[in-house]
């Protein structure tokens, strides 16, 4: 294991990248080229040295590792940083798409070049953050801090509609996370009431409440009472719904991702929505188990409704964004559901799905961005027939399409089969619908290939248009790798998380085994 | 020799005294030709004031038979007060250029009217309180009303002296209440009185009236009216001042006399400052997204933060008390920060203050639009700028202290007031471009630099800011 501060190094690279690019001057030609080659480089590196964690990384333990510590603000805040099995593997995830985001913005993007490419600095910065930090503000900090660079992205560089989609994003957002803050402050008072989480070195100045926002601390020292935790779980709730996001909140993202520059929806659907996915795991089932038990219900009820009303809608859409946007609400309804399951086999399938949605719908929007950038369209009438034109293009989408229905073979479904099988054992009629959205994003991802790619090449518009370029290539065939490989070896991903989610359900099961305890206790 | 040491403690107001009755004379005999080494000349002596009150130290001393106090408190609010004056002078210099309007009684107003604030943070009895109110308030409506051929300048001024003079009145007649039913005027022996039981309800009335008249200083709901009209109307440079230092010293006046004088009644009025904190941050969330005059919205902007502030008095902690000492570190700088900009809205034939007039600001001066829209973030809040630390640790306090219901409406309102801040972000960067502003001043370039690294850069340069917050905090409970 290193001994310099890994994870510090990858969260502010970025950054470090980000200020560089301030510091470019020349005309803006020169600027712009410049900015783009040190926002690859930067990402590049930042990717090579995330892959150092991976080498690193002891997956026969469920502690936090690579941890770094410092006191902030006098002791009320820690600097705590720190990866397990699950966290790490969303940092990759994100450092592997950032490079990839930056390609895809290559020649799409032309007008202020340096801006652009400093807000997707700074945004990778946060969102590597919110992965690794071990403090619950230091974690609110990364998370909130990420609204502000895609605020301009949405607003500055998005479509027509860009201004109510960026601020519908940030408020929605904004209103949600504020009540989770609240949320984090009674936590900190809470963890004071508590005795021993003093060290021997306060409890001999004679300091008796030690009260912390040390997320390890929370979830393995701290109890929080049963009427709290319910307060808890709702406030937590409000903020990571909206984020995922849960039926009936889900509405900003379908707006935000048909705004957002191509770039933007990619990072918008395969990293920020997982924060709210990973949030519920982190913070919500460890901290508050008898509240997640309790409500487990309500959840398998909003994705139940999620995955069928969102995939009935996304059937209905002319414009090919927004139907993958509402094929994300529907597959984020897959993940909420196996991770209320809380057996290992649903969270993990839950994680599985996190990650796999992650490729394959970062390369959907890609696709997406591909032939807008050709025709500046993303309605589905204006194509049809572009087999015969883009052959290359052709294969990879249906590559994802396929992926994104989850055909076995591809990564899409081993997260579906592994959720839908623990689902099935917890309720069956969960199951039941749920699968029913299986068939239904079936149907709506075919006809949308078929619209888009099959028939006859007719529209005079369409005869000139060329196939991927290098370029394009480059960044679409790792996607189409990784889906398949993942698909046939999932337990690539599966045995690094395996040992966290162990833990987190023993855990789980312990706090509902002494909550059960204790009651029988008082009954006598 | 002995006795001139004895009154060491007031060499700062001293300094000011004799500094602004020195630069009166010089401008009486000098005329307007001496108008910028006159300003110059207020900005010393704000510096050295400033080093007079930092070279202070140790626990309160007492002067003037206990009604001029001195603790690490003051301290710090004093110097916090001073910089608030010495930036708008040195801010006003391009506007009264400008406008024509270098006068040498504007930086003699502004030496008395700080002298009026440090005499109001120093107050330990009702005297000394309105003695020190006094002195600023009367400078200030002369201020607002500084350009006399403006019609909605003097406007502002007279607006500002009738209200304010119904709230000197109310605060009179409170005072007299407290006095008529404690038989002191000293706050300690109010405390007292007030602690050994008996509390009359006239007593109550009084500090009720107290309150209304301090609440009409910080433009808390609903003594508010004033602030909008007389923020617009007021010349730019003044609005940025009224902003800044007054607040301040009218804030750490009513926490003084909150936790000196009436500790035991807490709950008394701490109802009365929920109420308060709740419909400031309310109203100053929902009035200002209508504004399209930038003065008038950030008269509600202000309002908000009163509120903002208020809530960690309202807990009445230890906690809640630093954090709203640092709450108002940050509102100075991100407000004399966002009016530096406010000043450079200048266009070749004048200048300008409608929010539309920065549309598309982001393309002709990025610099400067970057700086505003961090600021911008930062009064909405969002982490992990400045704004975020100040509100975070009001909040935190309230919660400790179990004012829920203060602590969601207060977060609900400050998710409603980042719609505006949002807004003007909006317009700066993605609207098409209005007229080009003229360059910046080298100064409001400088203040503007500093603020936008102060917001920044809290997450990492705020342990001495804190240490001193704490400290000032403990000098209050003892």
């Amino acid at each position: 294991m290193p001994d310099w501060p890994i994870l510090t190094a990858i969260t502010f690279l970025p950054l470090a990248g980000a200020v560089f690019i301030l510091a470019i001057g020349g005309t803006d030609e020169i600027a712009a080229r410049n900015a783009r080659f040190v926002a690859l480089w930067t990402t590049f590196i930042t990717f090579f040295v995330s892959l150092l964690i991976w080498a690193y990384f002891d997956a026969s333990t469920a502690e936090f590792q690579f941890v770094e510590k410092h006191d902030w603000f006098g002791g009320k805040l820690s600097y705590h940083m720190g990866v397990d099995g699950i966290s790490m593997l969303f940092v990759i995830l994100t450092t592997f798409l950032m490079p990839i985001c930056i390609l895809a913005s290559w020649e799409s993007i032309t007008e202020r070049v340096k801006e652009y490419m400093i807000a997707f600095l700074v945004l990778e910065t946060l969102m590597i953050g919110v992965f690794c930090a071990l403090d619950l503000v230091l974690f609110y900090l990364f998370f909130e801090g990420g609204l502000i660079p895609m605020f301009l992205i949405i607003g500055v560089w998005g479509g027509k509609n860009r201004v109510y989609a960026s601020f519908k994003f940030f408020l929605f957002t904004l209103l949600g996370s504020l009540l989770m803050l609240l949320a984090i402050m009674a936590m900190y008072w809470h963890s004071g009431t508590i005795a021993n989480l003093c060290t021997a070195d306060e409890l001999a100045r004679g300091i008796t409440s030690c009260p912390t926002t040390d997320i390890k601390t929370l979830i393995n020292d701290v109890d929080f009472p049963v009427n709290m935790q319910s307060w808890l779980w709702f406030a937590f709730l409000a903020s990571f719904a909206v984020k995922l996001p849960m039926w009936p909140v889900h509405t900003w993202l379908p707006d935000a991702h048909v705004e957002a520059p191509t770039a933007g929806s990619v990072v918008l659907a395969a990293i920020l929505l997982k924060m709210g996915g990973y949030g519920f795991l982190r913070f919500s089932i460890p901290m508050f188990p008898l509240a997640s038990e309790a409500y487990a219900p309500l959840i398998f009820t909003l994705s139940v409704l999620a995955i069928v009303y969102t995939s009935l809608v996304a059937l209905a859409q002319e414009d090919i964004k927004k139907l993958i946007a509402y094929s994300s609400v529907a597959h984020m309804g897959f993940v909420t559901i196996g991770l209320y399951t809380f057996t290992s086999q649903g969270i993990e399938g839950g994680i599985f799905q996190m990650l796999s949605h992650g490729i394959v719908s970062a390369a959907l929007f890609l696709c997406v961005g591909v032939i807008y950038d050709r025709m500046h369209t993303r309605e589905i009438a204006a194509y049809g027939g572009l087999v015969n034109r883009m052959p290359i293009y052709a294969f990879c989408f249906m590559v994802f399409t396929l992926a994104n229905l989850g055909l076995p073979g591809t990564s899409g479904f081993v997260g579906e089969f592994l959720t839908l099988l623990s689902v099935f054992r917890v309720n069956s009629w969960v199951a039941f619908f749920a699968t029913t959205g299986v068939v239904l994003s079936a149907a709506y991802s075919l006809w949308l290939y078929r619209r888009v790619i099959y028939g006859t090449l007719e529209k005079a518009s369409l005869k000139s248009i060329t196939d991927m370029n290098l370029r394009e290539i480059g960044f679409i065939a790792p996607l189409v790798i990784l889906t398949i490989f993942f698909g046939f070896y999932p337990s690539v991903l599966l045995d690094v998380m395996a040992v966290s989610v162990k833990k987190l359900v023993t855990d789980y099961q312990g706090a509902l085994a002494a909550a059960e305890h204790l009651n029988q206790l008082a009954q006598r | 020799m002995t006795t001139l040491l004895a009154y060491v403690p007031i060499f700062p107001e001293a300094v000011l005294a004799i500094g602004a009755m020195a630069l009166l004379m010089a401008g009486v005999f000098r005329g307007e030709r001496t108008t910028v080494p006159l300003n110059w000349f207020a900005v010393g002596l704000f510096a050295v004031a400033a080093y007079l009150v930092i070279r202070q130290s140790g626990g309160p001393v007492s002067l003037f038979n206990g009604s001029f106090v001195v603790d690490a408190f003051t301290r710090f609010m004093k110097v916090l007060t001073l910089i608030g004056s010495a930036v708008a002078i040195i801010m006003s210099f391009g506007y009264m250029r400008e406008v024509r309007l270098e006068k040498a009684e504007y930086p003699v107003l502004i030496v008395f009217a700080t002298l009026g604030m440090l005499m109001m943070i120093s107050a330990n009895d009702l005297i000394a309180l309105y003695l020190g109110l006094e002195l600023q308030s009367l400078s200030l409506y002369v201020i607002a009303a500084l350009r006399r051929d403006s019609m909605r300048s003097s406007e502002a001024g007279l607006k500002y002296f009738v209200l304010g003079a119904l709230s000197s009145g109310m605060l009179l007649y409170g005072c007299s209440l407290i006095y008529g039913f404690t038989g002191s005027i000293s706050f300690p022996a109010i405390a007292a009185t007030v602690a050994q039981g008996n509390v009359a309800l006239g007593l109550i009335f009084g500090l009720v009236f107290l309150m209304a008249g301090l609440a009409f200083k910080i433009s808390a709901v609903p003594f508010h009216m004033w602030t909008p009209d007389v923020y617009e109307g007021a010349p730019t440079p003044v609005t940025a001042f009224f902003a800044a230092g007054p607040k301040i010293a009218a804030m750490a006046l009513l926490i003084r006399v909150l936790l000196m004088a009436f500790p035991s009644i807490f709950p008394q009025w701490q109802q009365i400052l929920v109420f308060i904190s709740i419909a400031s941050m309310t109203l100053g969330s929902f009035a200002a997204i209508g504004q399209r005059n930038i003065k008038r919205l950030m008269a509600y902007s202000s309002i908000g933060h009163m509120g903002f502030a208020l809530i960690g008095l309202a807990a009445g902690t230890e906690q809640g008390v630093t954090g709203i000492i640092l709450y108002l570190v940050i509102y100075l700088v991100m407000t004399l920060g966002t009016f530096a900009c406010i000043l450079s809205m200048r266009r070749s034939d004048g200048m300008v203050e409608t929010i539309d007039d920065l549309a598309g600001l982001a393309r002709h001066n990025l610099p400067m639009a970057f700086a505003l829209m961090l600021l911008l973030f930062s009064l909405a809040g969002i982490p992990p700028l400045a704004g975020f630390f100040a509100k975070y640790f009001v909040f935190l306090a309230a919660i400790q202290a179990g004012l829920y219901p203060l602590a969601i409406i207060g977060v609900l309102s400050s998710a409603v007031a980042a719609f505006y801040y949002l807004w003007i972000i909006k317009l700066m960067f993605f609207d098409e471009p209005a007229d080009r502003f003229e360059p910046m001043l080298g100064e409001l370039k400088a203040v503007l630099i500093a603020a936008g690294i102060f917001v920044v850069g809290y997450l990492i340069i705020h342990a001495p800011l804190e240490a001193a917050a704490e400290s000032a905090a403990k000098a209050l409970f003892y």
